[in-house]
Protein backbone atom coordinates (compact mmCIF):
# COMPACT_ATOMS: atom_id res chain seq x y z
CA UNK A 1 0.00 0.00 0.00
CA UNK A 2 2.82 2.33 0.99
CA UNK A 3 4.52 1.71 -2.34
CA UNK A 4 1.35 2.41 -4.32
CA UNK A 5 0.88 5.83 -2.69
CA UNK A 6 4.59 6.46 -3.18
CA UNK A 7 4.40 5.66 -6.88
CA UNK A 8 1.26 7.76 -7.41
CA UNK A 9 2.80 10.80 -5.72
CA UNK A 10 6.05 10.43 -7.66
CA UNK A 11 4.06 10.29 -10.91
CA UNK A 12 2.11 13.44 -9.99
CA UNK A 13 5.38 15.19 -9.10
CA UNK A 14 6.85 14.32 -12.50
CA UNK A 15 3.76 15.64 -14.33
CA UNK A 16 3.76 18.85 -12.29
CA UNK A 17 7.46 19.41 -12.96
CA UNK A 18 6.92 19.11 -16.72
CA UNK A 19 3.99 21.55 -16.49
CA UNK A 20 6.23 24.02 -14.60
CA UNK A 21 8.76 23.97 -17.43
CA UNK A 22 6.20 24.25 -20.23
CA UNK A 23 3.77 26.89 -18.91
CA UNK A 24 4.69 30.47 -19.88
CA UNK A 25 2.51 32.47 -17.50
CA UNK A 26 4.77 32.96 -14.49
CA UNK A 27 1.90 33.33 -11.99
CA UNK A 28 0.64 29.91 -13.10
CA UNK A 29 4.19 28.58 -12.75
CA UNK A 30 4.40 29.85 -9.17
CA UNK A 31 1.04 28.24 -8.34
CA UNK A 32 2.25 24.97 -9.90
CA UNK A 33 5.35 25.19 -7.71
CA UNK A 34 3.03 25.44 -4.70
CA UNK A 35 1.26 22.27 -5.86
CA UNK A 36 4.67 20.65 -6.40
CA UNK A 37 5.71 21.53 -2.84
CA UNK A 38 2.50 20.12 -1.35
CA UNK A 39 2.89 16.92 -3.38
CA UNK A 40 6.47 16.50 -2.20
CA UNK A 41 5.34 17.13 1.39
CA UNK A 42 2.75 14.34 1.01
CA UNK A 43 5.52 12.13 -0.36
CA UNK A 44 7.67 12.92 2.70
CA UNK A 45 4.85 11.80 4.99
CA UNK A 46 4.67 8.49 3.08
CA UNK A 47 8.47 8.20 3.42
CA UNK A 48 8.15 8.69 7.24
CA UNK A 49 9.82 12.11 7.20
CA UNK A 50 7.05 14.04 8.97
CA UNK A 51 9.32 16.86 10.14
CA UNK A 52 10.61 17.39 6.61
CA UNK A 53 7.00 17.37 5.40
CA UNK A 54 5.77 20.19 7.60
CA UNK A 55 8.92 22.21 6.97
CA UNK A 56 8.35 21.76 3.23
CA UNK A 57 4.73 22.90 3.56
CA UNK A 58 5.63 25.94 5.66
CA UNK A 59 8.80 26.96 3.82
CA UNK A 60 8.47 25.43 0.36
CA UNK A 61 4.77 25.96 -0.29
CA UNK A 62 4.35 29.01 1.96
CA UNK A 63 7.37 31.29 2.07
CA UNK A 64 8.79 30.34 -1.36
CA UNK A 65 5.44 30.93 -3.05
CA UNK A 66 5.08 34.36 -1.44
CA UNK A 67 8.65 35.31 -2.42
CA UNK A 68 8.16 34.10 -5.99
CA UNK A 69 4.78 35.86 -6.29
CA UNK A 70 6.34 39.09 -5.04
CA UNK A 71 9.12 38.76 -7.60
CA UNK A 72 6.69 38.02 -10.43
CA UNK A 73 4.63 41.08 -9.42
CA UNK A 74 7.78 43.19 -9.79
CA UNK A 75 9.27 41.71 -12.97
CA UNK A 76 6.17 40.90 -15.04
CA UNK A 77 4.24 37.71 -15.59
CA UNK A 78 5.04 36.81 -19.19
CA UNK A 79 7.90 34.58 -20.18
CA UNK A 80 8.97 35.35 -23.74
CA UNK A 81 9.11 32.74 -26.44
CA UNK A 82 12.68 32.65 -27.64
CA UNK A 83 14.11 31.25 -30.82
CA UNK A 84 16.84 29.11 -29.32
CA UNK A 85 16.70 25.47 -30.37
CA UNK A 86 15.95 23.05 -27.51
CA UNK A 87 18.05 20.27 -29.07
CA UNK A 88 21.37 20.91 -27.31
CA UNK A 89 19.92 21.36 -23.79
CA UNK A 90 17.76 18.27 -24.34
CA UNK A 91 20.81 16.29 -25.42
CA UNK A 92 22.82 17.42 -22.37
CA UNK A 93 19.92 16.54 -20.06
CA UNK A 94 19.37 13.11 -21.64
CA UNK A 95 23.06 12.18 -21.49
CA UNK A 96 23.39 13.36 -17.88
CA UNK A 97 20.18 11.59 -16.87
CA UNK A 98 21.28 8.41 -18.65
CA UNK A 99 24.57 8.36 -16.79
CA UNK A 100 22.81 8.96 -13.46
CA UNK A 101 20.34 6.13 -14.15
CA UNK A 102 23.28 3.86 -14.98
CA UNK A 103 24.80 4.91 -11.65
CA UNK A 104 21.67 3.90 -9.71
CA UNK A 105 22.29 0.21 -10.47
CA UNK A 106 25.03 0.31 -7.83
CA UNK A 107 22.71 1.80 -5.22
CA UNK A 108 21.18 -0.43 -2.54
CA UNK A 109 17.53 -1.19 -3.26
CA UNK A 110 14.95 1.17 -1.76
CA UNK A 111 13.42 0.51 1.65
CA UNK A 112 15.53 -2.39 2.88
CA UNK A 113 16.44 -2.41 6.56
CA UNK A 114 20.02 -3.62 5.99
CA UNK A 115 21.06 -0.81 3.66
CA UNK A 116 24.41 0.75 4.64
CA UNK A 117 22.77 4.07 5.55
CA UNK A 118 20.94 2.42 8.44
CA UNK A 119 24.19 1.38 10.12
CA UNK A 120 26.75 3.77 11.65
CA UNK A 121 25.19 6.45 13.88
CA UNK A 122 21.48 6.04 13.16
CA UNK A 123 20.94 3.16 15.65
CA UNK A 124 22.59 5.26 18.38
CA UNK A 125 20.26 8.14 17.67
CA UNK A 126 17.33 5.75 17.88
CA UNK A 127 18.46 4.40 21.28
CA UNK A 128 16.08 5.15 24.14
CA UNK A 129 18.08 7.61 26.21
CA UNK A 130 20.06 10.47 24.83
CA UNK A 131 22.44 11.84 27.48
CA UNK A 132 23.17 15.55 27.29
CA UNK A 133 26.88 15.92 26.54
CA UNK A 134 29.00 17.18 29.44
CA UNK A 135 26.25 16.81 32.02
CA UNK A 136 25.65 14.12 34.55
CA UNK A 137 22.56 12.83 36.27
CA UNK A 138 19.56 11.17 34.72
CA UNK A 139 17.45 14.27 35.11
CA UNK A 140 19.48 15.96 32.41
CA UNK A 141 18.98 13.31 29.78
CA UNK A 142 17.12 14.48 26.71
CA UNK A 143 13.70 12.90 26.86
CA UNK A 144 12.45 14.09 23.52
CA UNK A 145 10.49 11.33 21.81
CA UNK A 146 10.97 12.92 18.40
CA UNK A 147 14.41 11.75 17.30
CA UNK A 148 14.67 14.35 14.53
CA UNK A 149 14.34 17.14 17.10
CA UNK A 150 16.94 15.49 19.32
CA UNK A 151 19.46 15.19 16.50
CA UNK A 152 18.72 18.67 15.16
CA UNK A 153 19.02 20.50 18.46
CA UNK A 154 21.50 18.35 20.36
CA UNK A 155 23.82 16.15 18.28
CA UNK A 156 23.91 18.45 15.29
CA UNK A 157 23.28 21.73 17.05
CA UNK A 158 26.19 23.35 15.25
CA UNK A 159 24.61 22.48 11.89
CA UNK A 160 21.52 24.33 12.97
CA UNK A 161 23.64 27.28 14.12
CA UNK A 162 25.32 27.30 10.71
CA UNK A 163 21.92 27.16 9.03
CA UNK A 164 20.77 30.17 11.04
CA UNK A 165 23.95 31.97 9.98
CA UNK A 166 23.19 31.26 6.33
CA UNK A 167 19.63 32.54 6.69
CA UNK A 168 20.95 35.67 8.40
CA UNK A 169 23.55 36.20 5.67
CA UNK A 170 20.87 35.81 2.98
CA UNK A 171 18.63 38.30 4.79
CA UNK A 172 21.45 40.84 5.03
CA UNK A 173 22.22 40.27 1.33
CA UNK A 174 18.61 40.83 0.27
CA UNK A 175 18.36 43.97 2.42
CA UNK A 176 21.63 45.34 1.01
CA UNK A 177 20.43 44.74 -2.55
CA UNK A 178 17.24 46.73 -1.95
CA UNK A 179 18.76 49.44 0.25
CA UNK A 180 21.16 50.16 -2.61
CA UNK A 181 18.29 50.90 -4.99
CA UNK A 182 16.38 52.99 -2.46
CA UNK A 183 19.36 55.25 -1.83
CA UNK A 184 20.16 55.93 -5.48
CA UNK A 185 16.69 56.43 -6.88
CA UNK A 186 14.09 56.26 -4.19
CA UNK A 187 11.28 57.21 -6.50
CA UNK A 188 11.69 54.33 -8.93
CA UNK A 189 12.29 51.75 -6.18
CA UNK A 190 8.65 52.04 -5.18
CA UNK A 191 7.35 51.62 -8.71
CA UNK A 192 9.93 49.00 -9.67
CA UNK A 193 7.38 47.10 -11.74
CA UNK A 194 6.44 50.13 -13.80
CA UNK A 195 7.98 51.20 -17.06
CA UNK A 196 9.62 54.31 -15.58
CA UNK A 197 12.99 52.64 -15.10
CA UNK A 198 13.30 51.39 -18.66
CA UNK A 199 15.17 54.50 -19.83
CA UNK A 200 17.69 53.86 -17.06
CA UNK A 201 18.29 50.36 -18.33
CA UNK A 202 18.64 51.42 -21.93
CA UNK A 203 21.18 54.17 -21.28
CA UNK B 1 9.04 -4.76 -4.10
CA UNK B 2 12.08 -5.77 -6.15
CA UNK B 3 10.64 -4.10 -9.26
CA UNK B 4 10.20 -0.88 -7.32
CA UNK B 5 13.71 -1.10 -5.87
CA UNK B 6 15.15 1.68 -7.99
CA UNK B 7 11.98 3.45 -9.13
CA UNK B 8 12.23 6.23 -6.51
CA UNK B 9 15.74 7.03 -7.65
CA UNK B 10 14.73 7.12 -11.31
CA UNK B 11 11.91 9.57 -10.63
CA UNK B 12 14.35 11.66 -8.60
CA UNK B 13 16.72 11.70 -11.57
CA UNK B 14 13.84 12.62 -13.88
CA UNK B 15 12.84 15.57 -11.65
CA UNK B 16 16.47 16.61 -11.39
CA UNK B 17 16.83 16.62 -15.18
CA UNK B 18 13.57 18.59 -15.61
CA UNK B 19 14.97 21.23 -13.26
CA UNK B 20 18.32 21.16 -15.06
CA UNK B 21 16.57 21.57 -18.43
CA UNK B 22 14.60 24.58 -17.14
CA UNK B 23 17.88 26.03 -15.89
CA UNK B 24 19.83 25.72 -19.16
CA UNK B 25 17.16 26.10 -21.84
CA UNK B 26 14.83 28.82 -20.53
CA UNK B 27 15.87 32.45 -20.91
CA UNK B 28 13.63 33.89 -18.20
CA UNK B 29 15.58 34.37 -14.96
CA UNK B 30 12.55 33.64 -12.72
CA UNK B 31 12.09 30.34 -14.61
CA UNK B 32 15.75 29.54 -14.06
CA UNK B 33 15.42 30.10 -10.29
CA UNK B 34 12.33 27.84 -10.26
CA UNK B 35 14.27 25.19 -12.20
CA UNK B 36 16.96 25.35 -9.55
CA UNK B 37 14.24 24.91 -6.93
CA UNK B 38 12.97 21.73 -8.67
CA UNK B 39 16.54 20.43 -8.83
CA UNK B 40 16.97 21.05 -5.10
CA UNK B 41 13.68 19.33 -4.20
CA UNK B 42 14.75 16.27 -6.18
CA UNK B 43 17.91 15.98 -4.07
CA UNK B 44 15.80 16.26 -0.90
CA UNK B 45 13.48 13.51 -2.14
CA UNK B 46 16.54 11.36 -2.89
CA UNK B 47 17.92 11.71 0.64
CA UNK B 48 14.56 11.08 2.29
CA UNK B 49 14.04 8.03 0.05
CA UNK B 50 17.33 6.52 1.19
CA UNK B 51 16.24 6.89 4.85
CA UNK B 52 13.00 4.97 4.37
CA UNK B 53 12.64 1.42 5.62
CA UNK B 54 9.69 -0.43 4.09
CA UNK B 55 7.15 -1.14 6.84
CA UNK B 56 8.90 1.28 9.18
CA UNK B 57 7.35 4.23 10.95
CA UNK B 58 8.32 7.86 11.56
CA UNK B 59 11.28 8.21 13.97
CA UNK B 60 9.19 9.34 16.92
CA UNK B 61 9.57 7.00 19.86
CA UNK B 62 6.45 5.11 20.78
CA UNK B 63 6.57 4.77 24.55
CA UNK B 64 5.15 5.43 27.98
CA UNK B 65 3.92 8.72 29.48
CA UNK B 66 7.43 10.14 29.69
CA UNK B 67 7.97 9.64 26.01
CA UNK B 68 10.64 7.03 26.59
CA UNK B 69 10.33 3.84 24.60
CA UNK B 70 9.96 0.61 26.46
CA UNK B 71 13.13 -1.38 26.43
CA UNK B 72 13.28 -3.86 23.61
CA UNK B 73 10.23 -2.50 21.86
CA UNK B 74 10.34 -4.07 18.41
CA UNK B 75 9.25 -0.99 16.48
CA UNK B 76 11.00 -0.36 13.18
CA UNK B 77 11.86 3.30 12.75
CA UNK B 78 13.03 4.92 9.54
CA UNK B 79 16.44 6.59 9.60
CA UNK B 80 16.18 10.06 11.20
CA UNK B 81 19.56 11.34 10.00
CA UNK B 82 18.62 12.19 6.36
CA UNK B 83 15.52 13.97 7.67
CA UNK B 84 17.62 16.23 9.88
CA UNK B 85 20.04 17.03 7.05
CA UNK B 86 17.20 17.81 4.66
CA UNK B 87 15.47 20.10 7.18
CA UNK B 88 18.63 22.20 7.07
CA UNK B 89 18.73 21.95 3.27
CA UNK B 90 15.14 23.18 2.85
CA UNK B 91 15.70 26.24 5.01
CA UNK B 92 19.01 27.07 3.35
CA UNK B 93 17.33 26.49 -0.02
CA UNK B 94 14.67 29.10 0.64
CA UNK B 95 17.35 31.53 1.82
CA UNK B 96 19.32 31.12 -1.42
CA UNK B 97 16.07 31.37 -3.41
CA UNK B 98 15.21 34.66 -1.68
CA UNK B 99 18.70 35.93 -2.54
CA UNK B 100 18.39 34.82 -6.18
CA UNK B 101 14.95 36.41 -6.58
CA UNK B 102 16.23 39.65 -5.04
CA UNK B 103 19.02 39.64 -7.63
CA UNK B 104 16.43 39.07 -10.38
CA UNK B 105 14.44 42.10 -9.17
CA UNK B 106 17.62 44.21 -9.17
CA UNK B 107 18.48 43.03 -12.70
CA UNK B 108 14.97 43.99 -13.80
CA UNK B 109 15.46 47.46 -12.34
CA UNK B 110 18.78 47.97 -14.09
CA UNK B 111 18.09 46.39 -17.50
CA UNK B 112 14.29 46.56 -17.70
CA UNK B 113 14.02 42.87 -18.61
CA UNK B 114 14.57 39.43 -17.09
CA UNK B 115 15.23 37.58 -20.37
CA UNK B 116 18.90 36.62 -20.50
CA UNK B 117 19.40 37.20 -24.27
CA UNK B 118 18.03 40.76 -24.01
CA UNK B 119 20.30 41.46 -21.04
CA UNK B 120 23.21 40.09 -23.04
CA UNK B 121 22.39 42.42 -25.97
CA UNK B 122 22.31 45.42 -23.67
CA UNK B 123 25.60 44.46 -22.02
CA UNK B 124 27.24 44.09 -25.45
CA UNK B 125 25.76 47.43 -26.61
CA UNK B 126 27.07 49.14 -23.46
CA UNK B 127 30.51 47.66 -24.03
CA UNK B 128 30.49 48.86 -27.65
CA UNK B 129 29.60 52.38 -26.51
CA UNK B 130 32.36 52.36 -23.92
CA UNK B 131 34.83 51.00 -26.46
CA UNK B 132 33.95 53.80 -28.91
CA UNK B 133 34.36 56.38 -26.14
CA UNK B 134 37.81 55.11 -25.12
Amino acid sequence: MESVVDLALLGLLAVTAIAVVRVRNLVAVVMLMGIYSFLSAALFVVLDAVDVAFTEVAVGAGVSTILALGTVALVGTRQQRHAKSPVIPLLIVLVTGGMLVYGTYDLPRWGQADNPIHGHVAPEYLADHVPLAGQDGEALEVHIPNIVTTVLASYRGYDTLGETTVVFAAMVGVLLLFVGTGGRRGASARGAGGGDDDPDGAS
Amino acid sequence: MEVLGLFNYWVVIFLMMVGFYALISRGNLVKKVIGLNIFQTSVIIFYVSTGKIAGGTAPILIGDDHGVAEAGAEVLYSNPLPHVLMLTAIVVGVATMAMALALVVRIRETYGTVEDDEIQEQVLADEAVEGARA
